[in-house]
């Protein structure tokens, strides 16, 4: 490293990026300009969680004013090709539905019209008659014979199944004193940042290619991904990135598939094509994190010391494989062990396919889902085995003198001092007050509760960790993948400034800002002085496939290349101003915009000199060499492909976190309340000490987030309930407490700068530490994420007693199905009933808002009808079938609808009985609804189908009154209709 | 009393940082498409179209508002602040935007804007508020990057200097 | 989220709104605040053929308060309502609940007649309008008619508003002598929709407390002088009443738990705060 002390680096300077941010003066994709003639996208996406397309009907949309095109599945699959699926299987993977929908809010249509506005007014029109199946949800569910297969030429719903071992497992496990248990069920949330998906494509036709603007966050790994599905090679698919993303945290490496559906629509339609997703086509198609059952099992000494883990992990992956998945269960592959001195570990790996969205990168990226099962895991031990839970962790975590330590499954953690960051965090944490609290707390009848979570932060993926999936003759086949390169240009101006340009993407960590703090020490400038370029252009700038922003890599990695660079201009400076000041080379000091012997201060040039003889005189230069410009390609030589005996070091870089909180949960309602939060981080050496505050604050309300407030939530048919942000919640400044960060720095051996990674850390903490204080407080043995106030509340109010007599209450809903029963007396004898219920124009008139109604077969119809609740109304067809009759005693209607916003089915049995003078209808019914309704007002649903279907015996009564009333009776049912 | 026709291009015209600006706007037209594409004023964020995440959100007549949840049509003569009236001059922050970027209280700066124009709201009506009163009132503001910490300390610290500033 | 297309009128008077409620009825949406209808245009789960902007009719805007009645004219803004010094002494309940309403955000542009147009089941001025026995003012160019609220709010967003009415303006008693308020609710989230939310006044005449968030409206039940066993009795039989459901955010076993205790407790505080 330089000669110098870091002036720069280790200081919060001011960013860079802050004056037009905080100006209204960002340019995020949305707020630049596009080419005149651009169009504007919209998508019509499936409702149903699984269906065939039977048909679909564009010619409305496609003549609409306004409207360009209209590209359906068929459209796009002949101008691409499938996506690659992340591992060999016999599946194909398309950015759009072509004869079946696997999830809520595939895309289906994509029509290009003149302003996004017309283009959702031509969607509307699209008519698609789906043939529904049943749908899968449930990981497990998806395992079990004869169900139904999302992919039939897969030919199951199973994936991949994966099995290691590394030490003797089975021996260790034979030989323990005890063996300990946790099965968990990690529920799925995704990241959400606040700017969502945008792309700006165009097709090229005199050259066969494209060039695509999208906030795009990489892996780069997916640039050929998308150029081979957009059926041009690499140097025909110019990708380019904008100057400012508003967040990621991962999401944003999943619009590769968006890239492409909206490449073909610029190709078909001639014309650029511009797509900027909103909130709800993000929340329920974007991506989201993988789902994942996990059966964890220790072996374990009477001193709580593990000897052996057996984990089995069932992952969730949605409908589709994408790439890269299944990386988010690689990617801990050589940290399964966590921050453990653990040698003997099984590992199975299952990957399931679902109708749910596919998954992809979010903050933690498979971390959470290995430390919840681990730490749940620590703590069960210390409780079953009467230990202290500090002193379980302390005899397990690595040894400080074992660094760099090899793990058993192959991670080299790199460097750390576990067990003296414990200690900081208790002591400068204060652990012993908390105690104190705690025992007061419950002293006074509160509940109250500690936890803590110790976690090893990989961060610079290690490119070829994905191939552990493989099999050794796999790999053996493919070629090896590995390392994580990592890139960065340096260039100097004749006029003495610098600019420099990474390969990076960022979405607001300030990455500009933290480059220029890295050239100005090397340099010996101000960052004032240098000009940092983070938009990334495929055609013209040095990328590699491992470039982006992801995996934490910035600090570690990209900031090593910048040094790098920075360094080799330095040298070859130095030799050319060892030159001309007649001093060895060895003299040389680079400080305050000026090169000086160290030995004769006065004997100095400016820099701006220096460079301009690069510029100028490049005869001058020494054989060969030019001082302009450096771009360095480097890759840790510690990344090595997966060994033959399936040990990968997934991770370039390790910090460490040791997190432990007080909770308390409100007796009545059941609510958490985070009273205090330690968390104690080793990220390696700090760079700028205010952002890695921002990233482990914005961490750690991701993360309680996931712990108490976000669920992916669907019905047990596959709607999609979380579908705006009333329904998905992000923590607000009322839920995220200020956590206490303290910090030790074991700098890496491995990194150019000893700095590591730090966005992910509190992702894969926190939710563990958290569920562990809310299951010390509750003194329950398994507890899984949200912790929601209902279900915490289920721990301590007592049982329910449900009054005598409630003989007509509701049957409760079951797995978010809606269900319902009620009664109506009704003039008139069951067989006249019977008769209204089976005559076409008598059931028109009592479906509310029917407008025609056709009979198909003796019980069987078809209606249009215009209906709603309050002010929202929808157009839908509906079939009703009637079936088991019973004359005129019970009869099962059943009905499905569908319209542009979403649809619904439903199933009633309907008994007739005589009783004095009338009929007793007696009705029960089971109805699901789906689409747009259910994702945006799933809680309004159930209100809205009893509504409905009160109103349909209503108008049944109200009927048959009419008829005995006469005339009179009959204009008012009329004029009641008519409203 | 004029009837505007939904397929119509109506005459919008408003005050906003004080100019006079228009353009012509459909009834449905939202203000925050009106704003960002037909004045060209890009600094108001679109984040979610339903009036949550808060990033839209601008002053309108003297009180914050959505303009996510505001038809174009809607401020037809009405007076209209957003984020680019913020700075006192072109290359000077206010005393909140300048304590935002002392404390690091943004990082990708999408949810920004908005969280500005409520705090600028909020300090001119409220001064010397609460933390607690502060994260009640930026409970209406989603941010997914910061964690919210850095935002309230800037607000704290931008209150205490306007209360100098205004003591001075 | 782009609405379909709509016509636009902004009413200047009374007259001009009704005039196009009476022709286009349940084809026109009243626009006020817009906080509530705007996203359900966004969404396109409403699509009118006009909207009809109330917010410049100056006969609307206003709040009268003559001593026995506080009377809140449609276009008159929450926050607006929230900023009046003398609201406490006016109508404790509702200075009380407004700020549980939205967020500040959103409370500076939505109204509180716009709240009760839109019957959410978990909304809070529904439910104070419930508990408070108040009445909501609709009219037509030919009638007028005032509707108790337990008969206005019919159901889930549902309201006894016909399709050419307007709502000119929700009307509450003022403070009663010797008549205690109480008011809370409980979101997932701080400034959520209620899971559960209690309004709870008592008087001479006895306690009464209304439920939001449970079933598709608001429901009040009174109490009358019960206490102890009784009391909880009465309040556990109303719990059941609700008929709570499962939903995405708790379970109706949850729901009738915060009814049960937080109804009970709101009952109390209620009765402390008397005279």
């Amino acid at each position: 490293m330089g000669g110098q002390s870091a002036a720069w680096l280790g200081q919060s300077v001011a960013r860079v990026e802050d004056a037009a941010l905080l100006t209204g003066a960002g340019r995020f994709i949305d707020d630049l300009g596009v080419r005149p003639g651009t169009l504007h996208a919209a998508i019509l996406r499936s409702p149903h969680a699984h269906a065939l397309i039977r048909a679909m009907n564009v010619d409305g949309a496609r003549r609409a004013h306004g409207v360009a095109m209209v590209l359906t599945g068929e459209d796009v699959k002949a101008v691409t090709a499938s996506l690659i699926v992340g591992i060999k299987v016999p599946m194909e993977c398309w950015p759009i539905a072509v004869d079946r929908v696997r999830y809520v809010g595939e895309p289906v249509a994509v029509v290009v019209a003149e302003s996004r506005y017309v283009a959702e007014d031509a969607v509307d029109l699209i008519a698609v008659d789906y043939n529904p199946l049943p749908a899968i949800i449930d990981p497990l569910a998806a395992l079990a014979p004869g169900t139904p297969l999302l992919h039939p030429e897969l030919g199951s719903n199973l994936a991949s199944d994966r099995s290691f071992r590394y030490g003797d497992p089975e021996r260790a496990f034979a030989q323990a004193p005890r063996r300990i248990t946790v099965s968990v069920r990690y529920p799925r949330n995704s990241c959400t940042p606040i700017e969502t998906y945008g792309i700006v494509a165009e097709y090229d036709r005199g050259e066969d290619a494209y060039d695509v603007l999208a906030n795009f966050q990489g892996p780069f790994s997916l640039h050929p991904v998308m150029a081979r599905a957009l059926k041009v090679p690499g140097n025909r698919f110019r990708l380019r990135t904008p100057p400012d993303s508003g967040g990621s945290f991962g999401v944003k490496q999943g619009l590769f598939p968006y890239v492409v559906l909206i490449g073909a629509a610029a190709r078909v339609t001639g014309r650029p094509v511009k797509w900027i997703e909103d909130r709800l086509e993000h929340l329920c198609a974007s991506v989201s994190a993988t789902n994942r059952i996990t059966r964890l099992e220790a072996a374990v000494g009477l001193d709580g010391r593990v000897a052996a883990l057996a984990f089995d992990q069932l992952e969730d992956v949605g409908a589709h494989l994408r790439a890269p998945e299944p990386a988010t269960l690689y990617r801990m592959h050589g940290n399964l062990t966590g921050a453990y001195d653990i040698r003997h570990l099984a590992v199975r790996n299952r990957v399931v396919l679902t109708n749910k969205t596919p998954t992809g990168l979010n903050r933690g990226f498979g971390g959470p889902q290995v430390y919840y099962p681990l730490e749940r895991l620590m703590q069960r031990i210390a409780v079953e085995l009467a230990l202290d839970p500090i002193e379980v962790i302390r005899r397990n975590l690595v040894a400080s003198e074992a660094f760099p330590y090899r793990t058993a499954s192959g991670g080299l953690l790199d460097s750390g001092d576990y067990a003296g960051t414990v200690e900081l965090a208790l002591r400068d944490g204060r652990f012993a007050d908390l105690k104190a609290r705690r025992d007061q707390a419950r002293a006074e009848g509160r509940i109250y509760g500690i936890g803590m979570a110790a976690v090893v932060e990989p961060s610079v993926s290690n490119m070829g960790y994905l191939t552990t999936v493989l099999t050794v003759e796999e790999r053996q086949r493919l070629g090896p993948k590995n390392g994580a390169h990592a890139t960065a240009t340096v260039r100097l101006d004749p006029s003495g400034t610098v600019s420099v340009a990474i390969a990076s993407a960022p979405q607001g960590q300030g990455h500009r800002t933290v480059a220029a703090q890295i050239v100005a020490d090397t340099l010996g400038l101000s960052p004032r002085e240098i000009r940092v370029v983070t938009e990334i252009d495929t055609a013209k700038d040095a990328w590699s496939i491992a470039s982006g922003n992801y995996s934490s890599r910035f600090a570690p990695a990209v900031g090593g290349a910048v040094l790098l660079a920075a360094t080799r201009l330095r040298d070859r400076l130095s030799r050319l101003a060892a030159a001309q000041l007649n001093v060895p080379i060895g003299d040389i000091e680079f400080a305050a915009a000026r090169v000086h012997s160290r030995s004769n201060p006065e004997n100095a040039l400016a820099f701006s000199r220096l460079t301009a003889a690069s510029h100028w005189a490049p005869a001058t230069m020494l054989e060969g060499e030019q001082a302009i410009s450096e771009t360095v390609f480097w890759t840790p030589p510690e990344l090595s492909p997966p060994s033959d005996a399936d040990t990968i070091n997934s991770s370039l870089c390790h910090g460490f976190i040791f997190d432990f909180c007080g909770v308390e949960i409100d007796r009545v309602t059941g609510s958490l309340r985070i009273d205090t939060y330690v968390t104690a981080h080793d990220c390696g050496r700090i760079l700028h000490p205010g952002m890695v505050a921002g990233q482990i604050t914005g961490g750690f309300a991701h993360a309680l987030g996931a712990a108490i407030y976000e669920e992916y939530a669907y019905t047990a048919d596959g709607s999609f309930l979380a579908g705006t942000f009333a329904d998905y919640l992000l923590p607000t400044s009322m839920e995220v407490v200020e956590p206490i960060i303290l910090h030790t720095q074991s700098p890496s051996p491995f990194t150019p700068l000893g700095s590591k990674g730090v966005g992910e850390g509190n992702a894969m903490s926190t939710p563990v530490c958290v569920a562990n204080a809310v299951a010390d407080a509750l003194g329950v043995t398994a507890i899984d994420l949200p912790l929601s106030p209902a279900k915490l509340a289920a721990f301590l109010h007592p049982v329910e007693v449900e009054p005598a007599g409630r003989g007509d209450a509701a049957p409760q809903g079951h797995g978010r199905a809606l269900r319902g029963a009620g009664q109506v007396a009704i003039p008139g004898e069951p067989q006249e009933i019977w008769t209204m219920l089976l005559d076409a124009d008598v059931l028109g008139g009592l479906i509310p808002g029917c407008q025609r109604i056709d009979r198909k077969s003796p019980t069987q119809f078809r209606a249009e009808v215009l209906v709603g609740v309050g002010p929202v109304k929808g157009r839908y067809r509906v079939d009703i079938a009637l079936s088991d009759l019973d004359p005129p005693h019970a009869v099962t209607l059943t009905g499905s609808a569908i319209g542009a916003l979403g649809f619904a089915r439903g199933t009633g049995r309907i008994l007739l009985a005589q009783t004095r003078g009338a009929t007793r209808l007696q009705y029960e019914y089971t109805a699901h609804i789906g689409g747009k309704l259910a994702a945006v007002a799933a809680r309004l649903l159930d209100g809205a189908a009893r509504l409905l279907i009160g109103q349909f015996f209503s108008a049944l009564r109200h009927r048959r009154k009419g008829r005995s009333l006469g005339l009179v009776g009959r204009l008012q049912a009329v004029l009641r209709r008519r409203r | 009393m004029s009837r505007l026709d939904a397929l119509g291009w109506h005459r919008v015209r408003f005050e906003l940082n004080g100019r006079v600006v228009e353009s012509n706007a459909q009834p449905r037209m939202l203000l925050t498409d009106f704003l960002r594409h037909s004045l060209g004023m890009t600094g108001t964020h679109v984040g979610c179209e339903h009036g949550v995440c808060g990033a839209c959100t601008i002053e309108i007549d003297g009180v914050p508002a959505r303009a996510c949840l505001t038809l174009a049509v809607q401020v037809h003569g009405a007076t209209l602040r957003t984020v680019e009236g913020l700075a006192p001059m072109p290359d000077r922050l206010s005393i909140l935007q300048e304590a935002f970027r002392r404390h690091h209280a943004l990082q990708c700066g999408f949810c920004t804007p908005g969280i500005l124009m409520s705090l600028d709201w909020y300090l001119r009506t409220k001064p010397g508020p609460t933390e607690v009163e502060l994260r009640e009132f930026l409970a209406g503001h989603l941010c997914r990057c910061t964690g919210y910490v850095p935002i309230v300390k800037a607000a704290l610290d931008a209150a205490e200097r306007l209360r100098e500033a205004s003591h001075a | 989220m782009k609405p379909a297309p709509f016509d636009y009128v902004c009413a200047q008077t009374v007259r001009e709104a009704h005039a196009v409620l009476a022709a286009e009825e349940d084809e026109a949406c009243v626009l006020a605040g817009g906080q509530s209808l705007i996203p359900m245009l966004s969404m396109r789960l409403a699509r009118p053929k006009v909207v009809v902007d109330i917010m410049r009719v100056p006969a609307l805007a206003a709040v009268d308060d003559n001593g026995q009645t506080l009377r809140i004219g449609a276009a008159v803004r929450q926050a607006e309502l929230l900023r009046r010094a003398d609201l406490g002494d006016k109508q404790p309940l509702l200075r009380l609940a407004l700020p549980w309403v939205g967020h500040a955000q959103t409370r500076s542009r939505g109204t509180l007649c716009g709240s009760a147009a839109h019957a959410d089941p978990s909304a809070e001025i529904p439910l104070v309008l419930v508990a408070l026995e108040g009445t909501i003012e609709l009219s037509t160019r030919w009638r007028r008619r005032r509707v108790p609220a337990e008969a206005f709010f019919t159901g889930m967003m549902t309201t006894a508003r016909r399709p050419d009415e307007l709502i000119e303006a929700i009307v509450v008693p003022c403070r009663r002598p010797n008549t205690g308020y109480a008011f809370r609710e409980f979101g997932r989230r701080y400034g959520d929709f209620a899971i559960v939310a209690c309004a709870a006044l008592a008087s001479p005449r006895g306690a009464r407390l209304a439920v939001g968030g449970v079933a598709d409206r608001p429901v009040a039940r009174n109490f009358a002088d019960l206490h102890g066993r009784a009391l909880d009795e009465a309040v556990e039989a109303f719990a059941w009443e609700l008929e709570a459901r499962d939903d995405l955010h708790a379970t109706a076993a949850y729901r009738r738990a915060l009814v049960r205790r937080m109804g009970r407790e709101m009952i109390e505080e209620a009765r402390r705060c008397r005279g």
